[in-house]
């Protein structure tokens, strides 16, 4: 019965969107009378997951589930939703979590509903919220299966604090041979990514160049963020393919995000206008992305940007 | 090598969304329908494992006879053969199954479909795929080569990449790295021209479940108005995005 959540962790520490979906597990656990059970993978300490509605952890060690593998992970929550006979399995919108959802909803014969946004409108017939034509509208889908994939997006639905105890047990998934092998990974681990980051600092072609980044990437590091690009810089190649956003790019989700010398056509806002908070730094009055944005300045990046960054660091200095 | 490539029919990435008969149907007046841009992406690349490796390629759409156009400009791309599954595409899990059906049928070893469609941006269908036809997945899929039955793909990941090695049969969630924005290919008029004689078979839906219904849409609230703030005053900027905004 109780609704199953999948908290994805990332060097032994839960990642925010596990908080997250933890959270709307509980909401829906709470419309539905039920518990929430949370299912981890090889992390020890679990405990924090019970200040967020979780009741019961199954933990799973098992060095086959060491790096990640969509198959293997997902065998091992279609089992752990078996045995606590969920109606509701929880994931996240993380790159791993929407690997693994599909094949997850071929193994439970589930519907899956990706990109939902807020706790059910109702769960009989089940309706939830999602976003669809990438942020150009919200659809309410209604999902018939008996058994429901929620994919939750990041920082839709916050983190809810809920005073508990969540007890834990060891469980143990047989699983398949992988037909997939990482053989080696390339990921920066000191930067903040764009999936998990509160603030996104983007510029555009207004820039000129791929030697004028460095006042992004300070004014990113002021901040804690990650840096991001408009499409025809990433296709110029002055910066990687990894930080194009917008409607065929990466999707953001942020709390904050500063685009500078992005004209704002329409594709790109499709992208980014999740995201709560929209800051504009563009020398063109009449750019499409003032008509987007929550506060606007009207200047050179050149010279807007370099004195933000003092102004930021004097602020951080008082903080 | 015996390639499918599956093709979304969507909304040119320009269109205004809108929608008809009281917000429940995408209202599809004066919109003009292109290949999903990742589906894009992957057909490119299947030109390439066409070209220097002979391989054959077919592509498939699940809809109404109104999306023959869009498989008739894959075709004029390159592909050699089209399929259409003759049913409105209803969800993603529905359309999986269809397509699954089509995989089987034609004994495909690769099936390159895209990440995500940007109209429903479901982004299943691939990995049901996968999952009902018991191939290899693989997603965000940024590279792809393939050297007998054996394939090494790099995928996107957060906050960078890795290289898995896999075989087939496979199915990719394909997107932009698979080929380069320069590689895209406008048909010419050689290729459209063929693309009038080359094979596009209607086949008849298998019985599917639509598992999730779409019951109605919405628009986001209308924005409020920009607040301007003047370059020389960044202070201001800084105190409105902490006290106002309260996102720093
Ligand atoms: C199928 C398709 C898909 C697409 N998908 C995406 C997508 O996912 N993401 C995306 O971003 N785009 C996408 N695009 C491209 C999109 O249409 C725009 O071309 C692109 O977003 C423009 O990028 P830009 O704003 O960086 O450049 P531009 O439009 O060239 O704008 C540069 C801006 O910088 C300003 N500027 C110039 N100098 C300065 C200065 N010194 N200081 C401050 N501002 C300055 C200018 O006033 C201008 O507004 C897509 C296009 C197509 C056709
Ligand atoms: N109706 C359809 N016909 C053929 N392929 C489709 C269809 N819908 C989705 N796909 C494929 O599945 C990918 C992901 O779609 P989706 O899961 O809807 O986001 C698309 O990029 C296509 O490659």
């Amino acid at each position: 019965m109780s609704v199953l959540v999948y908290t994805e962790s990332e060097q032994g520490v839960f990642k925010k969107a596990a908080l997250e979906v933890a959270s709307y597990a509980k909401a829906v656990a709470n419309q539905l009378g039920t518990t929430v059970t949370a299912i981890t993978i090889n992390i020890d300490d679990v405990t924090v997951l019970g200040n967020y509605g979780v009741d019961k952890v199954l933990k799973v060690s098992n060095a086959q589930l060491g790096s990640f593998n969509a198959n293997g992970y997902a065998e091992t929550i279609k089992q752990a939703a078996e045995k606590e006979g969920s109606q509701v399995v929880v994931v996240s919108s993380s790159a791993d979590s929407k690997y693994l959802a599909p094949l997850l909803a071929v193994g439970l014969n589930a519907g899956y509903a990706s990109n939902v946004i807020e706790a059910p409108t109702s769960t009989s017939p089940f309706t939830v919220k999602r976003t669809a034509f990438t942020n150009k509208a919200f659809e309410m889908s209604q999902i018939n299966t008996d058994v429901k994939i929620i994919g939750v997006s990041n920082n839709s639905f916050g983190l809810v604090e809920n005073s508990g105890n969540a007890s834990a047990e060891d469980f143990s998934s047989s699983i398949s041979d992988s037909g997939v092998k990482v053989e080696s990974v390339d990921k920066a681990t000191d930067k903040v990514t764009i999936a998990d980051a509160e603030i996104v600092v983007s510029a555009g072609r207004g820039l000129k160049g791929p030697e004028n980044w460095g006042m992004i990437e300070e004014l990113a590091d002021v901040l804690g963020a990650a840096t991001a690009c408009s499409k025809p810089v990433s296709d110029l190649g002055w910066r990687p393919h990894s930080e194009h956003v917008g409607q065929t790019g990466k999707p953001v989700a942020s709390n904050l995000y500063i685009a500078i010398g992005i004209s704002g056509a329409i594709q790109h806002l499709a992208g980014i206008n999740a995201s709560k908070v929209k800051v504009v730094i563009n020398t063109d009055a009449e750019a499409p992305f003032f008509k987007a944005a929550d506060y606007g300045v009207v200047g050179d990046a050149f010279e807007v940007v370099p004195q933000l960054i003092e102004k930021l660091k004097a602020f951080k200095a008082q903080q | 090598m015996k390639i499918l490539v599956c093709i979304s029919h969507v909304p040119d990435t320009t269109s205004k969304i809108n929608f008809s008969e009281g917000d429940t149907k995408f209202d599809t007046n004066g919109v003009q329908f292109v290949i999903n841009p990742n589906d894009e992406f992957g057909l490119t690349r299947a030109m390439w494992f066409k070209e220097k490796q002979g391989a054959n390629v077919t592509v498939v759409n699940v809809g109404g006879a109104d999306t023959e156009p869009t498989l008739r400009k894959a075709l004029a791309i390159g592909a050699d053969a089209a399929i259409r599954v003759n049913t409105l595409a209803s969800d993603g899990f529905s359309v999986a199954k269809q397509l699954a059906n089509v995989v089987k049928d034609g004994a495909y070893d690769l099936v390159i479909a895209g990440r995500e469609s940007i109209d429903y941006n479901g982004g299943m269908v691939p990995g049901m795929i996968a999952g009902l036809t018991d191939a290899n997945f693989v997603n965000n899929c940024i590279g792809l080569e393939v050297d007998g039955t054996s394939a090494t793909v790099i995928r996107e990941i957060d906050g960078g990449k890795e290289t898995v090695s896999t075989s087939l049969p496979l199915v990719i969630g394909g997107q932009k790295g698979l080929v380069e924005e320069s590689d895209l290919r406008i048909p010419n008029m050689r290729g459209i021209m063929m693309a009038r004689k080359k094979p596009l078979t209607v086949v008849e839906p298998i019985d599917a479940n639509a598992e999730t219904t779409s019951v109605k849409f919405e628009k986001p609230a209308p924005k409020g108005a920009v607040k301007l703030v003047s370059a020389d005053n960044l202070d201001e900027l800084v105190n409105l995005l902490h006290n106002e905004a309260k996102v720093i």
